[in-house]
């Protein structure tokens, strides 16, 4: 993932974000979602640029750079600000806890010397809690980027850790 | 061509082979051998049975039976009359454990191994989730065009009306009702809207459905659409689900491309438009206003209602939205009709229920069965048990918001109206198992955590109720709190289901009051003792570490 969303990448992402999704109001969440996705975290410099191509005079829509920045600020998935290389997301949830969650999460605590919600000092690591992911039958569960780890005992931690560079 | 009728599993788990499994494997061979069955009969192992002390288990498909404990000389026997008889040989079947008198899923049970009704997993993992052929081949879009050739709008309601389909998604409205209010509100133009925004904590049955069958949503919106004369949907389905987002896509694609989907539909004038639409991570986007407020690309926060959705839904526009699992009964019933589809359940709840397992058992998973199921049967006999032996505390249904039951309430059937009267909710279908080793503090902890960090924040009880019950908890877990703390709790807790916004803040403290109705005890144990009986608690460690001190 890159560090620092260059002005010119951003323009050009926004723009094949619109040819993709339209420019309707509806594709708002969309959009910030591939932008999210290519950087890694959603750069301010975007919201003026979504909210230059996004015509809905048909739904007297007025979308102001707040509106955008209110949406990009409200869901999970969103980060404002750049995260490590790797995130991970430690499921929360009752489910995952029942089955055993909270040695994992202090396991994970202190293998990467990190408290839910850093980010690790040389840029690997983010350690951030979710909330359900929907894989419950095989709690507890973590997310490292865009692998699913499942059955999880606090003994694999290290090994799984060690997978990422 | 070789067919094979029969199979014969064998359990072959460390306990079974000390027992003798591998010589009673090798027997069957041997017998079916002798008897000439060799060509039809597969002998095979299995490594999972769960814990049970009837092993060395044996399991004959198609018929389901299981036999056990299997001693090498009652081979002969099951051999003789099972398989080359055709005869179910009852002295050696295993028992089963106890069971509630009424059992739901009698009808359709042959042999002893609990048998599942499918509707609406019907070709989950039989099917190719990426292929049209597949699901053709499987009675796929059969429904759509009997809709769209024989049927008009209205008669495609009243078959669903008639059917009894309640909602799925917790609420239990009845579809047909809501098709018919969007249908004859007037505007233009209308949609329709496929909640996959399935968040509840320890809810996977949408995920399973439209990863393992996604063409049947595809279908039955359109046939939502037909129905109440819209010509666009949205199917909205959470971020965390990317696998169902690319299903999804290449269902709408595929049946765009075979003329099922988008204009002329079957060659009628019928047309409708798909739009897979991804979440960004929300819990309170599943609440339908929320989802509709996303979807027009704001943050997730509810609107007050009225005015419903089915009235000013989408862009202020008429608008149907259905759960996942809803939509996905819509197939199967207009190609079997009304009637077939209310013999399976309870009169007053017809269908199936998908119901997610979790939690201390021994096989967690997911299960289609009909409604009026018992928990007891569910643990016992989906659930193989109580994981390590162990004593069962509580049940908690319908996920993070809903309710908890205590052992004591197990045998209640799990259908929309017993579970009203009992006060209990059947929400999503999540049934979140707990052992003896549970403490209740701890749990209502991890719940309330959940709904603090899930509030949306925009009305007063639910933004400052979460976060106070939350402070509280966490006071009573650290042996901190006092007596009168447990009134504040209530208070806030009543305040918040009287007068929240939208259900998170209504049922966020639905867990929390089950637990002060049931374990008042146990939580009183962590003020007045300052002790968690369970020993899960903070306070139970500055014990400990206090006690090192001392020693």
């Amino acid at each position: 993932m890159v560090q620092e969303a260059k002005a010119l990448d951003i323009v050009e992402l926004v723009e094949q974000a619109v040819a993709k999704h339209g420019a309707r109001r509806d594709a708002v969440i969309p959009i910030l979602n591939e932008i999210n996705q290519a950087f890694g975290y959603i750069p301010t410099a975007a919201l003026p640029e979504i909210r230059r191509r996004i015509h809905a005079p048909a739904e007297g829509v007025f979308l102001a750079d707040s509106h955008l920045y209110s949406a990009a600020s409200f869901y999970q998935l969103f980060s404002l600000k750049p995260l490590g290389r790797h995130v991970i997301r430690f499921c929360e949830s009752a489910p995952c806890h029942v089955m055993g969650g909270r040695q994992v999460i202090q396991a994970l605590q202190n293998e990467l010397g990190l408290e839910i919600g850093e980010t690790s000092q040389d840029g690997k690591w983010s350690l951030l809690t979710t909330s359900c992911l929907g894989v419950c039958g095989v709690g507890p569960v973590f997310l490292v980027d865009d692998d699913i780890y499942g059955n999880v005992t606090s003994d694999q931690v290290p090994e799984i850790l060690a997978r990422y560079k | 061509m070789k067919v094979i009728r029969s199979m014969v599993l064998v359990s072959v788990d460390q306990a079974s082979l000390e027992r003798g499994a591998e010589e009673v494997f090798h027997k069957f061979l041997e017998e079916i051998d002798e008897f000439g069955l060799s060509d039809k009969i597969a002998v095979s192992t299995i490594r999972d049975v769960g814990l049970r002390d009837d092993i060395p288990l044996v399991i004959v498909y198609p018929d389901a039976a299981v036999y056990g404990p299997v001693r090498l000389e009652d081979v002969h026997t099951i051999v003789e009359e099972h398989l080359y008889k055709g005869n179910i040989v009852p002295h050696l079947l295993a028992l089963m454990r106890e069971l509630a008198p009424e059992i739901a899923w009698t009808r359709d049970r042959r042999g002893t191994l609990p048998i599942e009704k499918r509707i609406v997993l019907e070709r989950a993992g039989i099917v190719n989730p990426e292929s049209i052929e597949d699901y053709i081949l499987n009675d796929g879009f059969q429904a759509l065009g009997k809709a769209l050739t024989q049927m008009t709008p209205a008669e495609v309601i009243a078959e669903i009306d008639k059917s009894g389909l309640q909602g799925r998604g917790g609420a239990g409205f009845p579809t047909g009702r809501k098709w018919s209010f969007v249908a004859s509100t007037p505007g233009s133009p209308k949609y329709v809207i496929c909640n996959a925004d399935e968040s509840e904590p320890g809810t996977f049955k949408d995920r399973l459905i439209l990863e393992g069958d996604p063409f049947s949503i595809v279908e039955a919106m359109t046939i939502a659409g037909y129905a109440i004369g819209a010509h666009e949907g949205y199917i909205y389905i959470r971020g965390e689900y990317p696998r169902a987002y690319h299903l999804i896509e290449n269902a709408i694609h595929q049946a765009e491309m075979l003329g099922l989907l988008g204009d002329h539909i079957f060659g009628t004038d019928y047309s409708f438009h798909i739009h897979p639409h991804a979440g960004a991570g929300a819990y309170i986007c599943g609440e339908e206003t929320a989802l509709i407020e996303s979807l027009e690309g704001k943050r997730g926060m509810p609107r007050p209602r009225p005015p419903y959705p089915t009235t000013y839904g989408l862009f202020g526009k008429p608008t149907v939205v259905n759960n996942v699992e809803t939509l996905a009964n819509v197939p199967p019933i207009l190609r079997n009709g009304a009637v077939w589809y209310r013999e399976v359940g309870s009169p007053k709840s017809t269908g199936t229920k998908v119901y997610t397992i979790l939690g201390n058992v021994n096989f967690t998973g997911l299960i289609e069965v009909p409604m009026g199921i018992t928990l007891r049967e569910v643990i016992d006999i989906y659930g193989k048990g109580m994981r390590n032996g162990k004593k069962l505390k509580l049940v908690q249904t319908g996920g993070s918001s809903g309710t908890i039951v205590p052992a004591k309430l197990q045998d209640t059937p799990l259908d929309f109206d017993s579970f009203r009267n009992a006060g209990v909710s059947l929400g999503s279908g999540a049934l979140l198992v707990c052992d003896e080793d549970t403490c209740v503090v701890d749990l209502a902890k991890v719940i309330l955590r959940f709904f603090r960090n899930e509030c949306c924040g925009k009305c007063t009880p639910c933004r400052i109720g979460t976060l106070r019950l939350y402070e509280i908890i966490n006071q009573i877990s650290e042996g901190k709190a006092v007596l009168s703390d447990l009134e504040v709790m209530q208070n806030i807790s009543e305040a918040m289901s009287e007068v929240s916004n939208c259900g998170l803040g209504q049922t966020a403290s639905t867990a929390l009051r089950d637990i002060l109705k049931y374990f008042r005890e146990e939580v009183e144990m962590h003020i007045i003792d300052k002790v968690c009986p369970v020993g899960v608690c903070p306070i139970a460690k500055h014990e400990s570490e206090l006690m090192q001190k001392a020693g």
